[in-house]
């Protein structure tokens, strides 16, 4: 292989009890790639995410990003190393102004951005998801849509390398889908790599360059979107047996 | 209401100055009670600023109050007087810091009750130590500090925190414990290392408490345990915090003057019920303006602009 991948997850494992979540997971994300994490619910996704990002402590294995160890570390120095993330029920600041919420994650990211200048990028952060202009309003009148865009907003403000999209896509109409994938791919173009836990399949073949699948917490599968989603192990995790 | 700063610097600077001339007009029991004023608007304002955006429950108010009254009630004819409150002020801030440290990670009731126990903890010790090592409960102090000079301290203090309130609520730590009270779990994920703001919130706060248990303890001539850490100044400045409305800098004091007045009244009146009055006082509070006078006035000039 080339370059260090900028996230490479080894022999990842967390067990809850007798569960295992996750179960020897391997996976790396390289800068500026778009990578989809696929599986059945309950399959260990969200768990994954939550290990990556510092919500919980491995059991065992490695996570390195950008070579450097960050497994096991607290949630606020891993997004300070530059992973931001969103969360699959999400998750806003509801007593904070919209531009308070994007002003949270400049001042406390890779970045510390504070002051005038903080002020300036948060409104750039705000009209680049669609926000633009109504930076006043508070964010517990936003609708759900807005929210989930108050949410990218807040994790971009982080200016992280590394972005987690939990289900972000997840309940948007048509229209908002598409707006949303184009919001998704325009991170590409600035670098930003993005490991993303999704279900939408339209966003996943238009979108990612490799997929994860994982069933039981497991991986079943690693490639293109075409080549993953028509593994017949994949298709199996999916739907069951198909000659049972 | 948006006046420039300098026209605002002037009007603080002329209000404090003329609340700084009270001790020559009043007589002594209104200076007395000026004192109590004060006493207690520095306590609830110190108790908000960690516990208005945290949403942590405190009360463990008196344990840092009485930390600061039996410094001075030790080494009051010890030591000079600024040392003596420095050295409070050390004490303060080394308990805070261990016992913010060991019990932030705590959420909820828990941390209710176990700063309850904390200050309850230290009256005991205090009272075992000086039981079993000095051999007497209850000092007398007799120091040369005049009723004036308490309320001038006091005075002082309270501009202080006031001060520190507007600092802190500009900067980042501010923006990081209004963060932390919407939601820990995002507050992590963006940057933000919840336990250390946590923690220098809850010594800052400790240490305005403390100080003014310092400079309130020649208030008394005689001292002991019960006195320095009677638990219900705690709960009384959580309920003058509550009524006043803890998400304003100037909220506390919206309740500290009515139910200082009001507790003056019950004791002079009431004297043998005043403890069951201060409970139905309590409740009514939090039944009725959950929210506070502060939320209350915001609520009522907001539905005036939707009218108008």
């Amino acid at each position: 292989m080339t370059a260090t991948p900028l996230l490479d997850v080894q022999g990842l494992t967390r067990r809850f009890g007798g569960l295992v979540a996750v179960d020897n997971l391997d996976l790396s994300v390289q800068a500026g790639e778009i990578v989809g994490l696929l599986g059945p619910n309950g399959s260990g996704k969200t768990t994954a995410l939550n290990l990556i990002s510092g919500a919980l402590k491995p059991d065992t294995g490695s996570i390195a990003l950008r070579g450097g160890a960050i497994a096991g570390l607290a949630p606020h120095k891993i997004a300070r190393l530059g992973v931001a993330r969103t969360f699959q029920l999400v998750r806003v600041l509801g007593s904070l102004t919209v531009h308070e919420n994007v002003l949270a994650g400049l001042a406390f990211g890779t970045r510390n951005d504070w002051g005038p200048r903080a002020e300036a990028s948060a409104e750039d952060l705000l009209q680049r998801v669609g926000l633009g202009g109504r930076g006043a309003v508070m964010t517990s009148e936003l609708t759900y849509i807005d929210q989930k865009r108050l949410e990218l907003a807040r994790a971009l403000a982080l200016r992280p390398e590394l972005l987690l999209l939990d289900e972000w896509l997840a309940g948007l109409n048509p229209t908002e889908l598409l707006q949303g994938i184009e919001l998704v791919r325009s991170l590409r173009s600035e670098g930003i790599a993005v490991l993303m836990v999704e279900h939408v399949m339209d966003a996943i073949r238009s979108l990612c360059d490799r997929c994860v699948v994982m069933n039981a917490g497991k991986r079943i599968a690693l490639g293109t979107p075409t080549e993953v989603l028509s593994d017949p192990e994949v298709v199996r995790a999916y739907l069951g047996d198909s000659d049972a | 209401m948006m006046l420039s700063l300098p026209v605002k610097l002037i009007g603080t600077a002329a209000l404090v100055a003329l609340l700084a001339c009270v001790p020559m007009v009043a007589d002594g029991y209104r200076l007395s009670l000026a004192i109590s004023l004060l006493n207690y608007t520095v306590l609830a304002t110190a108790w908000a600023l960690f516990s208005g955006p945290t949403r942590y429950v405190s009360l463990a108010t008196v344990a840092f109050f009485g930390i600061g009254v039996y410094t001075v009630a030790v080494l009051g004819e010890v030591l000079a007087w600024p040392l003596v409150l420095l050295i409070a002020l050390g004490l303060g801030m080394f308990v805070a810091l261990i016992v913010g440290l060991a019990t932030l990670r705590l959420s909820g009731v828990y941390f209710v009750i176990f700063t309850f126990g904390l200050a309850e903890l230290v009256r005991q010790l205090v009272t075992w130590f000086e039981v079993n090592i000095t051999r007497t409960l209850g000092r007398y102090v007799f120091l040369d500090v005049t009723t004036d000079q308490i309320y001038w301290q006091l005075l002082g203090l309270t501009v202080l925190v006031f001060v520190a309130g507007i600092l802190i609520r500009r900067s980042r730590l501010g923006l990081a414990l209004r963060v932390i009270g919407d939601d820990e779990t995002v507050a992590r994920h963006i940057g933000i290392n919840t336990t250390a703001a946590k923690v220098a919130l809850f010594v800052l706060s400790a240490s305005f408490m403390t100080l003014c248990g310092a400079i309130m303890a020649p208030r008394w001539s005689y001292i002991d345990p019960a006195i320095a850490f009677n638990p219900v100044t705690s709960f009384q400045v959580l309920i003058m915090a509550l009524l006043g409305g803890v998400h304003r800098l100037y909220g506390p004091l919206l309740g500290v003057v009515p139910l200082t007045l009001l507790f003056e009244f019950l004791l002079a009146n009431f004297p043998n019920h005043f403890s069951i009055l201060i409970g139905i006082a309590f409740m009514l509070i939090v039944y009725a303006i959950p929210q506070g006078i502060a939320g209350l006035l915001e609520k009522l000039t907001k539905r005036k602009g939707a009218a108008s």
